[in-house]
C-alpha cells in the first residue's frame, strides 16, 4: 500500500544545478508521524517543501494522497496541509484569533463558524480564547506563540501537517512540555505528521519512525531503537553527535 | 487679502491632495509590480528617479506645449505635481514590501495564500507605515512645488509669491510662504502621526 506521502527517487537542484536534496525514496504512513532529522545543510527542510509544493522536485517525484505534488493545484494542497514553522511564521500585524483563522477565512467560511472553531482550537493546545484570543503575537511568549503556530496549521483539520523546526527556538523546558503536548494531541488526532528537526532526542519522543538525512541523502530510516543499533559509521556519527 | 489668502491656501491644498492621491494611485500598483518583476524594477524607479531631478520650474514650462496633458491651468499642474509625487510613493512601496520578513512571506505561502491574498493580507499590511512614509515626502514636496503652479496660472499660494516678486513687496510675498510653509509642517506632522499608528506591532 502507497503511503500517504510518498517521495520517490525525489531530488530537487538550484537553478544552478547545486543538488540540496538527491534520489529520497520514503514513504510516510496514513496517520503516523515521521521526523526528518539531520544537521543543517542535510536537505530536510527541502525535502519538507517538496511535500506542499512550495517546491517542485527536479528529479524524480513525490506524491501526496496518491497525486504528484506536480499535479496537484499548489494552493489547494497548501490548505490541505497544515504547516508549522519556528516562530516566525505568525503574522505580527494579525490578532491571535485572525492568525488562527487565516486559513477558514481564505476559504470562505461563514464568520461565525471561523470563531468558534478557533476558540476550539486554542482550547486544545491550552490558550483559553477569553485571555489570549485578542493578543498580538509580541505580547505572547515563545512557547505560547509555537502553540498558536500548531492551532494556525490545524484549523481545517488537514489530513496533513508539516512542521519545520517548530520548537527550535525555544528553551528547553517549553520545549519539553511542548514535545510531550504535541505527542499527546498527535495520539488524539492520528494526523499524518512530517517532523523536521536536528534533535535526534526530540525526534525519538514525538515521531514513530525517523529518517536520518545528511548532505542531501538519505542515511537511514527506522525506529529510534532501530537508529540506535545501527553499526554504520555515518549513522552512529550523527547518533554520538546528537547524544553530546 | 485674508479672504484671497484662505481661498488660494484651500485651492493650495486641492491641488495637492488630489495630485497626491493621483500619485498614491499609480505609484503603489507601480510599485507592487517593480517588485514581481525585477526587469520593471530598474525601469519604474530609474524613471521616476529622472522625473524628480528636473527643476520643479522647467517641469512645468516643459508641460506647456504638450497636448492633452499640458498646456495652461490647473490640469497641468496636477500632472506635474503627480508625477513629482510618485518616486516617493513608488520607491517607499518597493522598500515597504521588500522589507516584509521573508519568513512571514512563506508562512503565508506555505498556507495556501495566492499572490493576491499574500498582497493584500500580508505585504501591504506589512508595508503600510514604510508606504505611508512615501506619501508624507510627496505631500511635504508637492506643498512646496505647488507654488510653482501659479507660474502656469493654476492659483494655488505661488500667486502672492510671484505677485510679491513683480512688485518687490515681500509682505505679499510672506502671504504666499508663510501659509505654505504652515501647510507643510502640518501635512508632516498629521502623516507622521497616522504612520506611526501603521507600524507593525514588533
Amino acid at each position: 500500500m502507497a503511503g500517504f506521502v510518498e517521495f520517490a527517487g525525489a531530488g530537487f537542484r538550484l537553478p544552478d544545478g547545486r543538488p540540496l536534496l538527491a534520489d529520497l525514496s520514503l514513504s510516510v504512513a496514513e496517520g503516523e508521524t515521521l521526523a526528518l532529522i539531520g544537521r543543517s545543510g542535510s536537505g530536510k527542510t527541502t525535502a519538507l517543501k517538496l511535500v506542499n509544493a512550495l517546491l517542485l522536485p527536479t528529479e524524480g517525484r513525490v506524491q501526496v494522497d496518491g497525486k504528484a505534488t506536480s499535479a496537484w493545484d499548489p494552493i489547494r494542497l497548501r490548505r490541505r496541509t497544515g504547516w508549522v514553522i519556528q516562530d516566525v511564521g505568525l503574522f505580527p500585524h494579525l490578532t491571535v484569533r485572525r492568525n488562527v483563522g487565516v486559513v477558514p477565512e481564505l476559504e470562505g467560511w461563514p464568520e461565525a463558524r471561523v470563531a468558534a472553531r478557533v476558540d476550539e482550537l486554542l482550547a486544545l493546545v491550552g490558550l483559553p480564547a477569553a485571555g489570549f484570543a485578542d493578543r498580538y503575537p509580541h505580547q505572547l511568549s515563545g512557547g505560547q506563540r509555537q502553540r498558536v503556530g500548531v492551532a494556525r496549521a490545524l484549523a481545517v483539520d488537514p489530513p496533513l501537517v508539516l512542521l519545520d523546526e517548530p520548537f527550535g527556538a525555544l528553551d528547553p523546558i517549553t520545549r519539553r512540555e511542548l514535545q510531550r503536548e504535541f505527542r499527546a494531541l498527535q495520539a488524539r488526532l492520528r494526523k499524518t505528521a512530517v517532523f523536521v528537526t536536528h534533535d535526534l532526542r526530540e525526534a525519538a519522543l514525538v515521531a514513530d519512525r525517523l529518517a536520518l538525512l545528511d548532505g542531501g541523502r538519505l542515511l537511514a530510516t527506522g525506529t529510534a531503537a532501530e537508529l540506535s543499533a545501527s553499526a554504520r559509521p555515518e549513522v552512529r556519527d550523527f547518533l554520538e553527535a546528537g547524544a553530546a | 487679502m485674508t479672504e484671497e489668502i484662505l481661498s488660494e491656501t484651500s485651492w493650495h491644498l486641492v491641488l495637492v491632495g488630489v495630485s497626491t492621491l493621483i500619485a498614491v494611485a499609480i505609484g503603489v500598483p507601480l510599485g507592487v509590480l517593480a517588485v514581481r518583476r525585477s526587469g520593471l524594477r530598474r525601469m519604474v524607479l530609474g524613471t521616476a528617479g529622472i522625473l524628480q531631478t528636473i527643476p520643479s520650474l522647467a517641469l512645468f514650462g516643459f508641460l506647456l506645449p504638450v497636448p492633452v496633458i499640458g498646456g495652461i491651468g490647473t490640469r497641468t499642474a496636477l500632472v506635474a505635481l503627480t508625477l513629482y509625487g510618485l518616486l516617493p510613493v513608488v520607491r517607499n512601496t518597493v522598500t515597504g514590501i521588500e522589507g516584509v520578513d521573508p519568513a512571514v512571506r512563506e508562512a503565508g505561502r506555505g498556507m495556501g495564500m495566492t499572490d493576491r491574498e499574500l498582497l493584500f493580507r500580508v505585504e501591504l499590511p506589512l508595508a503600510a507605515s514604510v508606504i505611508l512614509a512615501g506619501v508624507r515626502t510627496a505631500t511635504v514636496i508637492g506643498i512646496g512645488v505647488a507654488t510653482i503652479a501659479a507660474a502656469i496660472g493654476a492659483g494655488g499660494l505661488g500667486v502672492f509669491i510671484f505677485r510679491g516678486l513683480a512688485m518687490v513687496d515681500s509682505r505679499t510675498i510672506l502671504a504666499g510662504a508663510l501659509p505654505a510653509a504652515a501647510l507643510a509642517i502640518a501635512a508632516d506632522t498629521a502623516l507622521g502621526a497616522l504612520e506611526r499608528r501603521l507600524v507593525p506591532p514588533r
